[in-house]
């Protein structure tokens, strides 16, 4: 298996242990990634602000550098923001007339053009659905038997395009997770919303948000997150969430390939764990 | 006064997006950000609908959109109420009565660093901001954040050579094309 694989900036940055332990990860389960070269940012929630036309430039340049790659025709990204901005790209071309036009007049100031025949992926969605979780089980050498994970999948990856899980009642994580030898832990929040850059603008309003989900997770040994937003938000201000009682909340918030590749038996230096804020998993 | 929002035309658009909205409230109670708003999605549309333009600009629940999406998959109109708020923010992005307010402030400098070196850098991007603001409690709530960090490498000092791209071309066409559309 192969897939242009597109990061984006945070990953690059705050999120590097989320880059670090996706290609360590795929490289464990035999599946090829192509780095897109020459990529740029996705416009993030910022080009939706200044002009609607930008917010589908930016992600159409990638996907116009990713057509003039060639094969493989599928990206595969990490990041739930990028996913949703991405995708809306091909979704837009598809239900608006007029769209393709209107970005390749744009595009072509950096001599490029697209037509839109790359498909856009979320990582969870190619964990799930392609690869799967017998053969994530298959690489598994160190079961994290006895480990309670709470699935945190976040908004942009269910919503507003379903296109691999159920946008209320997600469950793609579950076979992964049980594939590690770990069980899921049942909670209310695996949809919620964290507050994403509400942390940066509305700060108070994201603290409640993020509290109330850390809140629910209490009984889990870690909770397993697929967006750079969220485990940032999540694991950073844990500390600073106003509790039940003033409880301090001190729980390790992984990315999905992280816990993966525990199971799998890489080392903590290859899945960039020294990187993350939050406490250690108890098995490392 | 801006001429985008004072013309009666500048909600039109929401308007016709909203048409359908029965009040039915499905959007406030789907809403993770409600409790921080100071008037509901529900009362906010149907402002827009009665063409109350300074009560929604008076109203900051637009910019408590956290674009979860949630209200746009339930609406039993089927409308899209997520991207009408984005609608609302861009209208009050441009009109230039928001210059203060903090999104615009952070969407503004995000949107410069992306220009000037195709990917967000975000120590910069704090940095600008912080200073912008003016407001000096602001870099203390990420003061340890950044600190922890830039202690694991986390935070590039400078943006990466290798990643550089001058998006500055691209960014002066998509202006030119807006203002023709």
């Amino acid at each position: 298996m192969k897939y242009r694989y597109y990061p984006g900036c945070s990953l690059e940055g705050s999120a590097r242990e989320y880059d670090i332990s996706t290609r360590a990860v795929m490289a464990a389960l035999g599946v090829e990634l192509l780095e897109l070269e020459g990529w740029t940012c996705c416009g993030a929630s910022a080009a939706d602000f200044a002009s609607r036309l930008l917010s589908l430039i930016l992600p159409a340049r990638n996907l116009a550098l990713a057509e003039a790659a060639g094969e493989p025709w599928t990206l595969m990204v990490p990041c739930s923001a990028c996913y949703l901005n991405l995708r809306r790209v091909t979704e837009t071309i598809r239900s608006k007339p007029g769209t393709k036009e209107l970005l390749n007049e744009a595009l072509a100031v950096d001599g490029l053009q697209m037509s839109g025949t790359v498909s856009v992926r979320h990582l969870l969605d190619i964990l799930s659905r392609d690869i799967g979780a017998s053969a994530v089980r298959a690489i598994v050498r160190k079961p994290l038997s006895g480990l309670r994970i709470a699935p945190y999948y976040g908004c942009q990856c269910l919503r507003p395009y379903p296109v691999f899980d159920d946008s209320e009642a997600p469950t793609s994580m579950e076979p992964i997770i049980e594939a590690t030898g770990a069980s899921v832990f049942r909670w209310h929040m695996a949809g919620a919303c964290c507050g994403a850059s509400h942390i940066n603008t509305h700060h108070d309003a994201a603290l409640v948000m993020i509290g109330a989900i850390l809140e629910d997770a209490a009984g889990a040994d870690a909770i397993v997150t697929v967006c750079p937003m969220c485990q940032l938000n999540l694991e950073a201000f844990q500390h600073r969430v106003r509790t039940e009682g003033a409880r301090r909340i001190d729980i390790p918030v992984l990315y999905l390939p992280q816990l993966i590749g525990l199971a799998a038996g890489l080392s903590p230096k290859q899945l960039g764990l020294e990187l993350n804020l939050s406490k250690p998993l108890a098995v490392v | 006064m801006q001429p985008a929002i004072t013309t009666e035309s500048a909600l039109a658009s929401i308007q016709e997006k909203m048409a359908a909205c029965m009040q039915c409230g499905v959007c406030t109670g789907s809403c993770p950000n409600a409790f921080a708003m100071d008037l509901t999605p529900r009362q906010l549309w149907r402002l827009v609908l009665a063409g109350r333009t300074e009560d929604v600009f008076r109203s900051h629940t637009f910019f408590l959109c956290s674009q979860c999406f949630r209200c746009t998959l339930r609406c039993p109109r089927g409308l899209q109420p997520t991207e009408a708020m984005s609608e609302l923010k861009h209208l009050a992005y441009r009109s230039g009565w928001f210059e203060r307010s903090e999104s615009v402030v952070f969407y503004r400098y995000f949107l410069e660093s992306v220009r000037r070196h195709g990917r967000v850098h975000e120590l910069e991007l704090m940095s600008r901001y912080f200073t912008a603001m003016r407001n000096p409690v602001l870099p203390f709530r990420f003061a340890s954040l950044g600190i922890r960090l830039i202690g694991r490498g986390k935070l590039a000092i400078m943006p990466s050579a290798e990643g550089c791209r001058d998006l500055g071309a691209l960014f002066r066409k998509v202006d030119e094309m807006e203002k023709r559309l």
